[in-house]
């Protein structure tokens, strides 16, 4: 009987269907999953209206994705919703590793306090979801949620798009000027436009096993850890995974190997000894049991016309690293601006093209480093094994075999240095341009503030030092920072903690997705105005200059 | 006199590339021949060392780890 109880929201006949004419609106998102649902917002905070379609009526069954990394928070935060997440969500802490009978080593994630969001929390995809369909009721004149309209068809022109839906009511249309496909691995959009979808699919299966414990099965009762296995004896030789989640549930992941039956595996007949396994003799309960096997593979293109493929949609990954649902938060981020600048006349479509070059280039990158944990978990050959076996055996005294060991590599924001909307740098600081701008406390009239709670839903200049003080250009906010003083009534850094990750007297040009454009120095002021451009991806201006 | 091995990590942040590299270039290869083909890259990588009191260091650990 699981934990946690899904609301059905109630089907509400839309006004298409009283009136029977095709209603008109800037977007149309297909899906009311985390990416649709923070799609809609991020484009309702720009002022955009949007309409979801989702065949269903309920948020996530079962908890799917759990892990949500420090960059997706912060995007959450920018949206409105992260300190809910914050407040139920749990951090493990203490890791550790065991081959077979043995534990390798482990390791103790220290909080990072001069920053807003921890490295991640563990939250169910059906809090994720039932919090950002709440925030998105915030905003009933922009977001237009309709529970069971399936979206069955789509005549995409160069105009706009025209989206069929079906309802228990019945059949109607909308005419759009675009549609999101935010609608998973499997989407239809993505089917019925006969795209490809390439990739590698890898043969495991894994069972996903949720289960309710009142005493954790940890050493301390108030630390969270997390537990791998790379070929535990109680499990014939496959991995293993336990991490913990709100309500008392654990996660608990088993690699079956490819020949498991699915249906057979998933018998709580054959779970539960697998579970005593790992907790022991401490009472569990089942909540929820999954069995899957995973492709990583993406489209070519993530643009298509009228018609953007956001999310799963657009690309899938191995669980190992929680790269999926984060990754896709990403690209909400990434096309919720690009997409209001266009709707509204500011920017051309071309910026729209800057989505498919910056997203493709964190899908790669994600598909890159799951593929590569799925290997270390899963070796093919004898030699293979040999060699992850190895690993694992230095790793108990050798550092540099410890960073070999891949249990996943978690999501870490990504970088757009050197692609097309960011002016080059040629300085040896550490922050670069393409970087999500990090985070850091500063002080106003002796209160703390949020770096990145400043930043985020427009361009802004974010000047350190007071030699770069006041060399925004007209119309563009800026942000000063003075690192030297400790005058009241102005930004100071009385922890130095802006010193410590910036530069003083320097300009870092930020984007409305919080990442940086352009980095100068106060003497090289006069290149905001080019590298602006460019980050809107005004080439004509460009050319001009 | 015996050397000291790095107790650094010098991989980083190219390991899980170097793992994936190594890995992908025993694809194909039946167990011998992938044995053959590790004894090749160890001679290579010892040549490239060339300092014999590092090498008989690396001996020693390996033999000393074993499972």
């Amino acid at each position: 009987m699981p934990r946690y109880k899904n609301v059905e929201y109630p089907f509400v006949v839309p006004p298409e269907l009283q009136s029977g004419a095709p209603g008109k609106y800037p977007v149309a998102i297909v899906g009311a999953g985390p990416i649709g649902l923070a799609m809609a917002i991020d484009l309702a905070l720009q002022g955009v209206r949007s309409v979801v379609l989702d065949d269903n009526n309920v948020v996530s069954v079962g908890s799917r994705a759990i892990c949500w990394a420090k960059r997706t928070l912060e995007i959450f935060d920018r949206l409105g919703v992260a300190d809910q997440m914050l407040e139920k969500g749990v951090t493990w802490q203490v890791g550790r590793l065991f081959h077979r009978d043995k534990e390798v080593y482990q390791f103790d994630l220290l909080p990072d306090t001069e920053q807003k969001m921890p490295a991640f929390i563990n939250l169910q995809q059906y809090y994720v979801e039932q919090y950002l369909v709440e925030r998105a009721a915030e905003f009933s004149d922009l977001i237009d949620i309709r529970w069971l309209s399936k979206v069955v068809g789509e005549d995409a022109r160069e105009d706009g798009v025209t989206v069929h839906a079906e309802t228990p009511e019945g059949p109607y249309s909308l005419e759009v000027e675009y549609l999101l496909a935010c609608d998973g691995g499997k989407s239809g959009v993505r089917s019925r436009m006969g795209l490809e979808f390439a990739g590698h699919t890898f043969e495991e299966r894994f069972l996903i096993a949720d289960v309710e414990m009142p005493v954790a099965p940890f050493p301390d009762e108030d630390v969270h850890e997390r537990w791998f296995w790379f070929a535990p004896p109680f499990h014939n030789g496959q991995s293993s995974l336990l991490h913990k989640q709100p309500d008392n549930i654990y996660r608990i992941d088993l690699q079956l190997g490819p020949d498991a039956d699915p249906v057979e595996e998933a018998k709580p007949e054959n779970v539960i000894p697998r579970i005593k396994h790992i907790v022991g003799d401490k009472p569990f309960e089942l909540d929820w049991v999954s069995v899957y096997s995973f492709t990583c593979a993406k489209l070519d293109e993530f643009v298509h016309g009228r018609v953007i493929f956001v999310g799963d949609s657009a690309h899938v990954v191995s669980p190992f690293g929680a790269r999926g649902g984060n990754g896709g938060l990403q690209d909400v981020d990434n096309l919720g601006w690009k997409l209001s600048s266009v709707l509204k006349g500011e920017a051309s479509p071309a910026l729209l093209e800057t989505y498919n070059e910056e997203r493709r280039h964190g899908a790669m990158e994600n598909i890159k480093h799951s593929s590569r944990a799925t290997n270390f978990m899963t070796p093919k050959s004898k030699m293979e094994a040999v060699f992850r076996d190895e690993v694992l055996n230095l790793a108990a005294t050798h550092p540099f075999a410890q960073k070999l060991v891949n249990s996943g590599r978690l999501s870490v924001p990504c970088s757009l240095e050197g692609l097309s909307l960011q002016t080059p740098s040629s300085s040896d600081h550490d922050i670069r341009p393409g970087m999500a701008c990090p985070d850091a406390a500063f002080q106003h009239d002796g209160e703390d503030i949020w770096l990145l709670n400043q930043l985020g839903g427009e361009f802004i200049v974010l000047t350190i030092g007071a030699a770069a003080k006041g060399v925004a250009p007209q119309g563009l906010k800026e942000l000063h920072i003075d690192i030297s003083t400790k005058r009241a009534g102005s930004a100071t850094d009385q922890n130095e903690a802006i010193k410590r990750r910036f530069r003083e007297n320097m300009i870092y040009l930020i984007r409305p997705d919080q990442h940086i454009a352009a980095i100068f120095t106060a003497e090289e002021a006069h290149n905001l105005v080019p590298a602006l451009h460019r980050a809107k991806a005004r080439t004509e201006l460009e050319a001009v200059q | 006199m015996t050397a000291q091995l790095s107790s650094k990590d010098r991989l980083s942040p190219h390991g899980d590339a170097f793992y994936e590299h190594l890995i992908q270039a025993h694809e194909g290869l039946s167990f011998d021949q992938s044995a053959a083909f590790n004894a090749r890259l160890i001679l290579l990588l010892a040549n490239e060392i060339g300092d014999i009191d590092t090498l008989t260091t690396a001996i020693q650990n390996a033999s000393n780890n074993e499972g």
